[in-house]
């Protein structure tokens, strides 16, 4: 009983969470605004990457390749530091969010694209060939016939991987975007309580399990039609 | 059937890489006339048809459709002239994403620029034509291969096409499923199609066919009316080729 | 253009760092092997249990991996990090690294394994028991095999992330690679030590990456 009563004490002391929710939710809304906008344009780049390599022109899929190798290997934290820690020396003063904004939708954008592509790669051969004698040409046949499917087969792992990435937007706490983390972490040391972390932990749960879920009800859900 | 030339292949060549598939096609095929392809499997039979709309590009030679040359001409003429080829492909290739209705109509509304009622009119027709307007709103996975190939014909036939090409349209077939196919296609030659039709079904050839046509190693080897070449045949590899057929 | 090399791609300093960048890839590489290895036996032991009968074994090990896909793993390093010594826990940043990533990547590694164990059809295991194998034996050597074969590029590709994963580390003052590297870019005023962490990366990460795209391309064909 003793042990129970120190650790809601540590973890979840009602005076603290009472005093700093507030600056914990203005967090939220910074790490959703940040989040949905690497999203948008994560998800788009990443498809107009994958489409642009459907035409096949080896100079354009070799710097596709080549960014979405990059993208895909580097840590993001890396070229966070890199970016907000080494422009200014360079001239070029980028805020905090816009770095985290630039590496995590670029980031997203070179894993959409490889998960478009395999969407793409997926496709039977036939589906393209039907288009292209029913005279809808390339960027038709491309639009109508294989862009759906392929979103259609992209949908569960991309979801997954967007989980991922949208996640990252705590690293922002390094370089001081306020974000939940960073709001819990400045509460936590001038309150010396834990609780602000536990609050931090709690919002993002309430941000990120619905996303889980989605996660997992697509996975199970995987065939044409109506069924 | 009348005598003027509807789909013409002339000299027709085809290389992949260093493997020469197609060596020098002559095929006149006349308005509303059923030209029936046999011939072993890697013969180029396939390879003859797709470059008729250019799915394969021709190596040499020339193909000429309801008289325009489909060898010269911008991207733009190429997709008006496919419009006027239909194809029918061995695996149907439905859009699985797609009701049947709106796999019949794509092409029109897009390449056509027909409107949406217009489209879904024709299509309704079309459907009603290979006995599946029941089955308008069915998603493809929601058929069987026989459905899902009359659907694939409904969608050619849709676009209006001068000339259908058919690839084996019923070998992926259960045999209890290819007669209706067969019909439906029977049904479109009596309505004055013209038609080039790769098949092994010689059963069919010999009732509907207006001439066969025997391909081995890239060449026409030789070509009469069915009797002629089922009957008497004249070439030694024809006779070979036929005996293994029958057994 | 010359600031820019200077500040990016300074050769000099980066053979002035490299010794105490290599001693950060030391450090980076044996917590890969820690993380790495716990990841694969936790989230081994956390799929059995998300695919068990028993209710009572399998709800837990799903809200495990609900929780850790959710939580980012910097919030659940920082929390432990920083955390614990408020309810009396006193830890090093090494275990603290180990706890977090352990929590992570077995939620991570145990939906990878689920999948492949799910991909691995019924009648198998009913084979294996006819031919007088115990069900743990019939897992052991005919099911998790084939299993582990069948999403060997999404093991490998959650591989990747680990190791990736890892500079995080750098945020509790773990002495590994990316930490050493900003270290080395605070003390010099500039960059380059940074650029060559992110070179090390990708010499250490492009060819697996180039491995998975293969693999998903032979999949796909
Ligand atoms: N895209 C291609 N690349 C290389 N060879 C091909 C290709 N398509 C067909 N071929 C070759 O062309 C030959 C004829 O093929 P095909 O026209 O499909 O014959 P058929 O339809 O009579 O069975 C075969 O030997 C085949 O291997
Ligand atoms: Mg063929």
């Amino acid at each position: 009983m003793e042990g129970l009563h120190r650790f809601l004490a540590t973890f979840f002391d009602p005076a603290m969470i009472e005093a700093h929710t507030l600056a914990v939710l203005a967090g939220v809304w910074i790490t959703l605004e940040i989040g949905l906008a690497v999203i948008v344009a994560g998800i788009g780049l990443g498809l107009l990457l994958a489409c642009l390599r459907t035409y096949g022109r080896r100079f354009f899929n070799f710097f596709i390749v080549c960014f979405a190798d990059i993208f895909r290997a580097l840590p993001p934290l890396v070229l966070i530091l890199i970016l907000y820690f080494g422009l200014p020396s360079a001239g070029i003063l980028l805020s905090g969010p816009m770095v985290l904004f630039l590496v995590l939708s670029l980031t997203l954008a070179a894993f959409a694209e490889e998960i478009f592509w395999a969407g793409f790669s997926a496709i039977d051969k036939g589906q393209w060939e039907a288009g292209i004698a029913t005279g809808l040409g390339f960027t038709g046949t491309l639009f109508h016939v294989a862009l759906p499917q392929a979103l259609r087969l992209a949908t569960p792992p991309l979801v997954n991987r967007v989980l991922a990435i949208t996640k990252m937007t705590a690293l922002g706490s390094v370089i001081g975007v306020e974000e939940v983390l960073s709001a819990a972490t400045t509460a936590q040391s001038f309150s010396g309580s834990a609780t602000p972390l536990s609050l931090a932990a709690i919002a993002y749960l309430i941000i990120f399990l619905p996303v889980v879920f989605l996660a997992r009800f697509l996975e199970t859900r995987q065939r044409w039609g109506r069924a | 059937m009348t005598n003027r030339p509807m789909l013409e292949i002339v000299a027709l060549e085809k290389r992949f890489g260093t493997n020469t598939i197609l060596k020098g096609i002559d095929l006149k095929v006349s308005e509303g006339e059923l030209v029936f392809v046999i011939g072993p499997s890697g013969s180029g039979k396939s390879t003859m048809l797709r470059c008729c709309n250019r799915l394969e590009e021709p190596s040499g030679g020339d193909i000429i459709v309801n008289g325009r040359n489909i060898m010269s001409g911008t991207t733009a003429d190429l997709n008006r002239m496919r419009l006027q080829v239909g194809m029918v492909f061995q695996g149907f290739h439905l859009y699985p994403h797609m009701t049947v209705l709106d796999n019949v109509t794509l092409a029109q509304r897009k390449a056509l620029k027909r409107s949406r009622p217009e489209a879904d009119a024709r299509a309704m027709d079309m459907l009603e034509n290979v006995g599946l307007a029941h089955k308008a709103k069915a998603y493809p996975s929601e058929l069987s291969g026989g459905q899902q190939q009359r659907v694939a014909i409904a969608r050619a036939l849709a676009l209006d096409p001068k000339v259908m090409l058919f690839d084996e349209p019923t070998s992926a077939l259960d045999p209890e499923l290819v007669g209706s196919v067969l019909k439906v296609m029977k049904d479109l030659r009596d309505k004055g199609m013209t038609m080039l039709v790769v098949s092994h079904e010689m059963g069919f050839a010999r009732e509907t066919a207006d001439r066969v046509v025997f391909m081995d190693g890239g060449v026409i080897v030789e070509e009469g009316t069915p009797d002629e070449i089922f009957g008497a045949p004249k070439a030694e590899r024809t006779r070979a080729f036929l005996a293994r057929v029958k057994n | 253009m010359q600031t820019l090399l200077d500040q990016f791609f300074n050769i000099s300093i980066m053979i002035k760092t490299m010794p105490l960048m290599l001693k950060g890839l030391v450090m980076t590489l044996k917590l890969c092997a820690a993380v790495i290895l716990l990841g694969l036996a936790g989230g081994l032991l956390v799929a059995l249990g998300n695919l068990s009968p028993r209710k009572w074994l399998r709800l837990p090990c799903i809200v495990f991996t609900d929780i850790f896909r959710a939580l980012p793993p910097l919030v659940l390093l920082i929390f432990i990090y920083s955390g614990l010594p408020f309810a009396g826990v006193e830890i090093s940043p090494f275990t603290a690294v180990v706890l977090a990533f352990f929590l992570n990547n077995s939620s991570y590694y145990a939906e990878v394994y689920r999948a492949g164990i799910l991909s691995v059809p019924k009648g198998q295991l009913e084979a294996a028991r006819s031919t007088g194998l115990s069900k743990a034996q019939a897992l052991v050597h005919v099911v998790l095999p084939q299993a582990v074969r069948n999403v060997l590029p999404d093991l490998l590709s959650n591989t990747i992330e680990v190791v990736k994963l890892t500079s995080l580390a750098s945020a509790v003052s773990f002495a590994e690679l990316l930490y050493s590297a900003n270290m080395a870019r605070s003390v010099t005023y500039n960059a380059s030590p940074l650029v060559l962490a992110a070179l090390i990366y990708l010499v250490l990460l492009w060819p697996l990456v180039r491995l998975v795209s293969r693999f998903q391309r032979r999949l796909a064909a």
